[in-house]
């Protein structure tokens, strides 16, 4: 038997209080490495930042992976999600921002989400190429409409251009990692249920999907709406890590960043989104001591990797070199078995 | 050839004895649609009785998997009406009439290949599952229960077919034989009225044709619906249906039981006057 077998077979209140204390005690030994300076400020900045990126990747991975479509404007939606909730932390009185964050993070996320609802209900209808050329434009127009909507208005609301300023910075490790695990487990429930399993047959076979009695513009709608939900509880962490908003910083550039992330951990795996958020977070960090080639060299091993996880031959010499490895540690298993009868 | 009447005639099954007493569950009139200048199916009028089995069949490009795309509203006809179980579905789109009662498998299978064998049936079970949106992300005990109900049942549809021990296998690594008894299964999860099957034997060896015959007996009586079939087979047509409709140029150009359709001289000249063209 497998140990993923053996997991499985574990009740499943069982597995959830194991992954529960694993998950706890990691939160608590990371507080307490940054609490004690053993964690740097910089590594530390850069692991709220994982954690971000890790709720934008599952996010987009709920209209990708298990949607089946290909938005290209992901990004706005994250910023629908960082400007209103650091909109409403600056208006609120400085000491209670922490204690509202929580409020304010679903606020972004309802926010994004009702975005995504209002621009999915007519851009669902369309098909393939349509519909990612639509969620390219419209999160370009997003943008847009941030940079430029004080002029409109004739008061100072986003700021635009010149920058949102002193949003306070309440964004901590452990809310940021809260969230990956609530984001992980909401998705996990909805995928595998009644809702869930409409979602994928979607994505997997329309007429089929609709001959079944399923209403597939319901459901794209929904998937895509708790798409946007999610990007937007990410930007608004965002928000509150960096203190500051600019419009720049959720352009085309920004969209294309968080699918790449999506691809290269596979579409439709949750453990790869996480996995893929880490790496594509830590590693523009790491090359930065090779200012000149840090570019070239991402590139490169985005290249290289993509090549890894996606064409057949890997494929198959993955899976034959997993079978080899297995295969040695159940031998091992079995003569350490041996030896201790002897 | 009757069909040429303009104004719906009464409905009438293939099989008039068959089920008199009862309605019929599907009835279409003066069915028809025109794919910009080509015709592909006119003046198709049928009567389904409740628990018919009949058969729809015809050269290659004659119009049979039109017909179907027409009866569960995945084409809107140009011309005519259809009632299911006396209901109109003008209007209606695919999914409406599928919970009006209306199933389906298709010509080049459409299982749902990346989900388990089980998933596949309870997407099938989607309007018998009885569980809200919050009870599913919240993991409510409405979800525990509708969730073992739905297993429970797929399982027992997988047992029609013998493929409980396939359950948890992906759809897409299925033998293609067992794809088709799958897509079957997953029809009858929708607990239709009426089962429309396109080419179910296509790509099967007789042995698992005549084994698939029997089974589709089984699954009429068992369920007591009606089952409309599309098949080049012609052992496997005669040998089943009770009626059978013949579809050239988008036209019915017979009904009829086997026999009468095996001496029909139109239908024997549509299937062998063709050929030497
Ligand atoms: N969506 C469509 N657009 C245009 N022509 C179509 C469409 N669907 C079917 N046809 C045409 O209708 C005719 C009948 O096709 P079909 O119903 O698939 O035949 P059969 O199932 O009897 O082999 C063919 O000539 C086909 O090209
Ligand atoms: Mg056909």
């Amino acid at each position: 038997m497998s140990i993923k077998q053996k997991i499985n077979r574990l009740p499943v209140f069982v597995r959830a209080l194991i992954i529960s204390v694993v998950f706890a005690v990691f939160l608590v030994v990371v507080q307490i490495l940054i609490s004690g300076g053993t964690i740097s400020g910089y590594i530390s900045k850069i692991i709220i930042l994982v954690g971000i990126n890790m709720i934008l990747t599952l996010s987009l991975n709920i209209a990708t992976g298990y949607l089946g479509q290909l938005p290209l404007g992901h990004a706005g939606f994250m910023a629908v999600g960082a400007y209103t909730s650091a909109i409403i932390l600056r208006a609120v009185p400085a000491d209670s921002a922490a204690a509202l964050f929580p409020v304010t993070l679903i606020a972004g996320g309802i926010m994004a989400a009702i975005f995504g609802l209002i621009i999915g209900i007519p851009a669902l209808r369309l098909k393939g190429d349509y519909l990612d050329i639509i969620t390219l434009v419209l999160g370009e127009i997003f943008r847009v409409i941030i940079t430029n909507i004080d002029s409109v208005l004739g008061f100072d609301f986003t700021y635009g251009a010149r920058s949102l300023k002193n949003i306070p910075k309440v964004t901590t490790f452990i809310g940021t990692f809260l969230c990956v695990a609530i984001t992980c487990l909401l998705i996990y429930t909805l995928i595998h249920s009644r809702q869930g399993r409409a979602i994928l047959a979607v994505r997997d076979n329309e007429i089929a999907a609709e001959s079944c009695g399923i209403n597939i513009t319901l459901y794209k709608t929904l998937g895509f709406t708790i798409s946007a939900f999610f990007a937007g509880i990410a930007g608004a962490l965002y928000a509150s890590y960096l203190g500051i908003l600019n419009p720049a910083s959720f352009g085309f550039m920004k969209s294309i960043e968080i699918l790449v992330m999506v691809v290269f951990g596979g579409m439709g795996s949750m453990i790869g989104s996480l996995i893929s958020a880490t790496v594509l977070t830590v590693l523009p960090e790491a090359l930065r001591e090779f200012e000149s080639f840090r570019m070239l060299v991402y590139s490169l091993l985005l290249i290289v990797i993509m090549i890894f996880n996606h064409s057949d031959k890997m494929k198959r010499f993955k899976t034959v070199a997993i079978d080899k490895i297995k295969a040695v540690f159940s031998k091992k298993a079995v003569k350490g078995a041996e030896n201790e009868q002897h | 050839m009757n069909n040429t009447k303009m104004v719906p005639v009464p409905s009438r099954s293939i099989i008039p004895e068959r089920d008199s007493d009862k309605a019929p569950i599907l009835e279409a009139f003066n069915l028809g649609i025109d794919f910009g200048g080509l015709t592909a199916v006119d003046n198709f009028t049928i009567a389904v009785g409740r628990t018919e089995i009949c058969g729809l069949i015809g050269p290659n490009g004659a119009g049979k998997t039109t017909v179907f795309n027409l009866l569960t509203n995945v084409y809107q006809p140009t011309r005519g009406l259809i009632m299911l179980d006396g209901k109109n579905t003008t209007g209606k789109s695919t999914y409406q009439v599928s919970r009006m009662g209306i199933a389906r498998t298709f010509q080049n299978i459409r299982l749902f290949s990346k989900m388990s064998v089980l998933d596949n049936v309870k997407v099938g079970l989607y309007n018998s599952t009885k569980c809200s949106f919050i009870s599913s992300v919240l993991r409510l005990p409405q979800y525990f229960k509708s969730e073992k109900q739905a297993n429970e049942k797929a399982l027992e549809l997988l047992s029609v077919f013998d493929m409980e021990s396939h359950a948890y296998d992906e759809a897409g690594s299925l033998p293609y034989g067992a794809q088709r008894r799958l897509e079957i299964v997953r029809a009858l999860a929708t607990n239709p009225g009426i089962m429309l099957l396109d080419e179910p034997a296509a790509g099967m060896n007789p042995s698992e044709t005549w084994e698939l015959m029997e089974n589709i007996r089984k699954i009429r009586d068992k369920f007591q619906i009606a089952i409309m079939l599309i098949e080049h087979d012609m052992n496997l047509v005669m040998g089943i249906c009770e009626g059978i409709a013949v579809l050239d140029h988008g036209k019915i150009i017979a009904k009829g039981d086997p026999e009468q359709i095996k001496s029909n001289p139109a239908v024997i000249e549509a299937y062998l006057g063709k050929k030497e063209a």
